[in-house]
């Protein structure tokens, strides 16, 4: 039996990005929920409460790109020129957001200045992402296995409700996992915040499938053919039975439901995504095959990543651990 | 004038050259940080003297503020690869490309996952795992520099692979990651970043000895520092000699421009001392010359061939005058720092070292000695791997992305006010923390705080936390 190399590439980079999202997702998410709570003592706590973990979140993304560039390399060259720009503006907003991160709790009379740069920073990366994924979904011209397109392709209707829903993807995915992880006067704050944004998240969900799915005739005919609409039909059940199972666990004050249904849907519309374009990585036109490296390339990467990647899950989980529980403001020990 | 697609080409390298530089400051003093982190709390647990816990808590603030910007400007670079380098991606991503997703697998996760620990939870777990957390983050410091280092070398000496239809195709995977040029590159970085590390220790303790600081912590921090220079710095001399005699093999375009040397001498290569290496003129002007010094360093003979500049076609040259000086600015630290620790030494009989204000002067003098050997140092071997980027197999010109100069030029203006705001700042603030100094051992108000009850914070819970060290007071 031989192993089909890029479809296993393909699935492990599409759980490492996955990984990312819902990580960085949350503590990316609390940069966007900074201007709702402008007292000091609560931003401390939410900071607080990702610390310990951002970094390591962080580099999940480092991992998906770094895999990219061994696995796929026609892929990386074809996507990191076509959305160039966002590109720089992410990376931008990233470097503020992390340093931001380290020295806010520093100064003390450019602390304000250092929480814009914070909010700013977030939200850029943020929005910047939507971009990239909206350019990804509408797809990226290529000829001779380079990108032929302009410089500002990504700058569409499309790519800006893909960033703008991403906005509000990682805020309400950041509520829960405040919910989770706060109590008290802050959690309570967090609960009302977190109900329109959930109807928001719902909104943009069915806007953007809605206009994948009508804007490419492909895509239609992968979700709507028999017998692959009863295949694919829990999907958008499912998410909206997460989203009425947010919205009961609002009203019943539950501490972790919030944040498992939340990442449940990021779930669903990451597979949602994934069963839009698959077998492509650039759709319309480049698939794994075709963007690959050679064989030896992507065998001596797996042996690497079969061995490493479960470990680093392992000892990931135990950083989790020992920072678990709610934490508060006058916590020893963080910044 | 330039046509776009040179412009473009010339912007990216530019732009490469300002990012790559800026952060290969931070890694440097992470890496040489986080291993005399972990001699001070390996120090601590063994001795239980206060002053090895009050240096660990003092420098791994230090390190944090470095290693989060190391972690921030070490993003750009691998999308740069992508963004502006796309012709790179695709002909030597499949080497390139493993090699650093298995520094992030094997390094990056190692030292994320553990420095949340390091940094934070010195209460929440016991002593034997808090040390155990801060040598993995040193251990992922160093096999990050293994990889990159990799990659690196592998770029300046390829072998292992075969070409199939431009692209390269990796054909074996040892010889690719140790490549001829592998072993001396790494050992030379890796102790050019705890020398790095070393002349901060000092250059920071003497700051603190000629304000009139001796507490122990401070004369501490001071001899080690000093020994550890003058154990290093010399074989970080031998290593670099051994480097240059690997490079003459295999890089003979890269030493005849080091050496300024355009003709290939019969009988014996002459050294120039300095001069100007003229790239139109095809000579060196005003040179100092010492006759048979260049064999003897190069070939450890007296009459040992160099080729000279000539015998390579001009569009196979790497630039001269660059190469030429970069290099002598390295060798010259590195001589710079031998005198001072060789007189650190001779200091220490009779216990002058702590007294001796004019050498404390000269250590403080030489903190961006470390730094500046470092960076001349990779301008040399990256500028003089010039034309190529991959020696010998994909030029320069040729691996730059279809991108305009517009996008290019753009995204290089952004970098660098970016770059100066964010880690000027960042810089500016380590400076302060160094500045600061550790902790002065506790003091009377301090002992006599009274503990405000369970999970109170205390001193010793607290490395990263101390409200005392605003960033702009």
């Amino acid at each position: 039996m031989t192993i089909d190399l890029p479809v296993v590439w393909a699935a492990i980079i599409a759980f490492g990005v996955f990984l990312y999202v819902l990580l960085d997702g949350f503590d990316l998410g609390i940069g966007l929920l900074f201007p709702f709570f402008d007292r000091e003592h609560d931003r401390q706590t939410m900071l607080n409460t990702v610390a310990p973990v951002w970094d390591g979140n962080e580099t999940w993304m480092v991992l998906g790109g770094a895999s990219l560039y061994a696995a796929f390399p026609v892929a990386y060259s074809v996507l990191l020129p076509a959305t160039y720009l966002p590109i720089i503006g992410m990376v931008c907003g990233l470097i503020f957001r992390g340093v931001a991160f380290e020295i806010r709790a520093k100064a003390r009379r450019s602390q304000r200045l250092w929480d814009v740069a914070f909010m700013m920073g977030s939200a850029t990366a943020v929005f910047c992402q939507g971009l990239i994924l909206g350019t990804l979904l509408q797809g990226v011209p290529v000829v001779d296995r380079k990108f032929a397109g302009g410089p500002f392709d990504w700058l569409s209707p499309f790519g800006l409700l893909a960033g703008l829903g991403l906005l509000v993807t990682y805020a309400t995915l950041a509520c829960g996992w405040l919910i989770m992880k706060t109590d008290g006067d802050l959690q309570r704050r967090v609960h009302v915040a977190m109900k329109p944004l959930v109807w928001l998240l719902l909104a943009f969900i069915v806007a953007v499938s809605g206009w994948t799915v009508l804007g490419q005739a492909s895509v239609a005919a992968r979700w709507f053919s028999l017998p692959n609409l009863f295949f694919f039909l829990p999907v958008p059940l499912l998410v909206v039975l997460c989203v009425a199972g947010i919205l009961h666990a609002l009203g019943k004050r539950y501490d972790r439901r919030p944040f498992v249904l939340t990442a449940a849907i990021l779930f669903l519309g990451y597979t949602g995504l994934i069963i839009s374009i698959f077998p492509n990585i650039i759709p319309p036109g480049l698939d794994i095959w075709a963007a690959s490296s050679p064989p030896s390339s992507q065998k001596f990467t797996l042996v690497g990543a079969a061995i490493i990647i479960p470990i680093i899950l392992c000892y990931s989980a135990m950083s989790y651990w020992v920072f678990r529980g709610k934490v508060r403001h006058d916590d020893p020990g963080y910044h | 004038m330039l046509t776009s697609p040179d412009q473009a080409l010339l912007l990216a390298r530019w732009q490469f050259a300002f990012t790559v530089s800026f952060h290969i400051i931070f890694p440097a003093i992470s890496i040489g940080l986080a291993s005399y982190l972990a001699v001070l709390e390996g120090l601590w647990l063994r001795t239980r003297n206060t002053v090895y816990r009050d240096l660990f808590f003092f420098w791994s603030k230090v390190f944090a503020v470095g290693f989060a910007m190391g972690v921030v400007s070490g993003v750009v670079m691998s999308y740069e690869f992508g963004t502006n380098w796309s012709g790179f991606s695709t002909v030597a991503g499949s080497v390139t490309g493993p090699l650093l997703a298995f520094e992030v697998m094997t390094a990056f996760f190692l030292e994320a996952g553990f420095l949340g620990i390091m940094l934070f939870g010195w209460h929440k777990v016991g002593p034997r795992a808090h040390f155990f957390a801060t040598v993995m983050v040193a251990t992922g410091t160093l096999i990050s520099t293994f990889w990159i280092l990799a990659s690196n070398s592998w770029m300046q000496t390829p072998q292992g692979y075969a070409l199939e239809d431009g692209r390269i195709v990796p054909v074996d995977w040892w010889q690719i990651v140790f490549n001829p040029s592998f072993p001396y590159r790494l050992v030379h970085m890796a102790l050019a970043a705890f020398i790095v590390a070393a002349t901060l220790v000092a250059a920071c303790s003497a700051w603190h000895l000629l304000r009139g600081r001796g507490d122990a912590a401070i004369r501490k921090a001071f001899s080690m520092a000093l020994w550890m220079l003058l154990v290093v710095v010399p074989i970080q001399i031998f290593v670099g000699d051994a480097h240059g005699i690997n490079t003459r093999e295999h890089q003979p375009a890269k030493i005849a421009a080091i050496e300024g040397l355009w003709e290939t001498e019969h009988g014996g290569t002459a050294l120039n001392l300095v001069g100007w290496p003229d790239m139109e003129r095809e000579e060196t002007r005003w040179a100092v010359k010492v006759p048979h010094l260049g064999s003897v360093i190069l070939t450890h003979s007296w009459d040992g061939e160099i080729r000279g500049l000539k015998d390579f076609a001009p569009e196979d040259r790497p630039n001269s005058t660059i190469v030429f000086w970069s290099f002598r600015i390295m060798v010259g630290m590195g001589l710079l720092l031998l005198l001072m620790a060789l007189a650190g030494l001779l200091l220490r009989r009779g216990g002058r070292l702590y007294a001796n204000r004019f050498f404390q002067r000269f250590v403080l003098l030489m903190a961006p000695s470390g730094l500046i050997a470092l960076l001349a140092g990779w301008i040399t071997t990256e500028a003089g791997r010039q034309p190529w980027v991959v020696y010998g197999v994909l030029r320069t010109k040729d691996a730059v992305s279809a991108v305009s100069a517009q996008q290019v030029g753009t995204s290089l203006m952004i970098f660098v006010v970016v770059y100066f705001a964010v880690f000027g700042t960042g810089i500016y603030y380590m400076l302060k923390l160094m500045g600061k100094g550790p902790d002065l051992p506790r003091d009377a108000a301090e002992a006599a705080a009274p503990d405000t009850g369970k999970g109170a914070p205390r001193f010793d819970h607290r490395p990263l936390s101390r409200p005392t060290d605003p960033i702009d007071e």
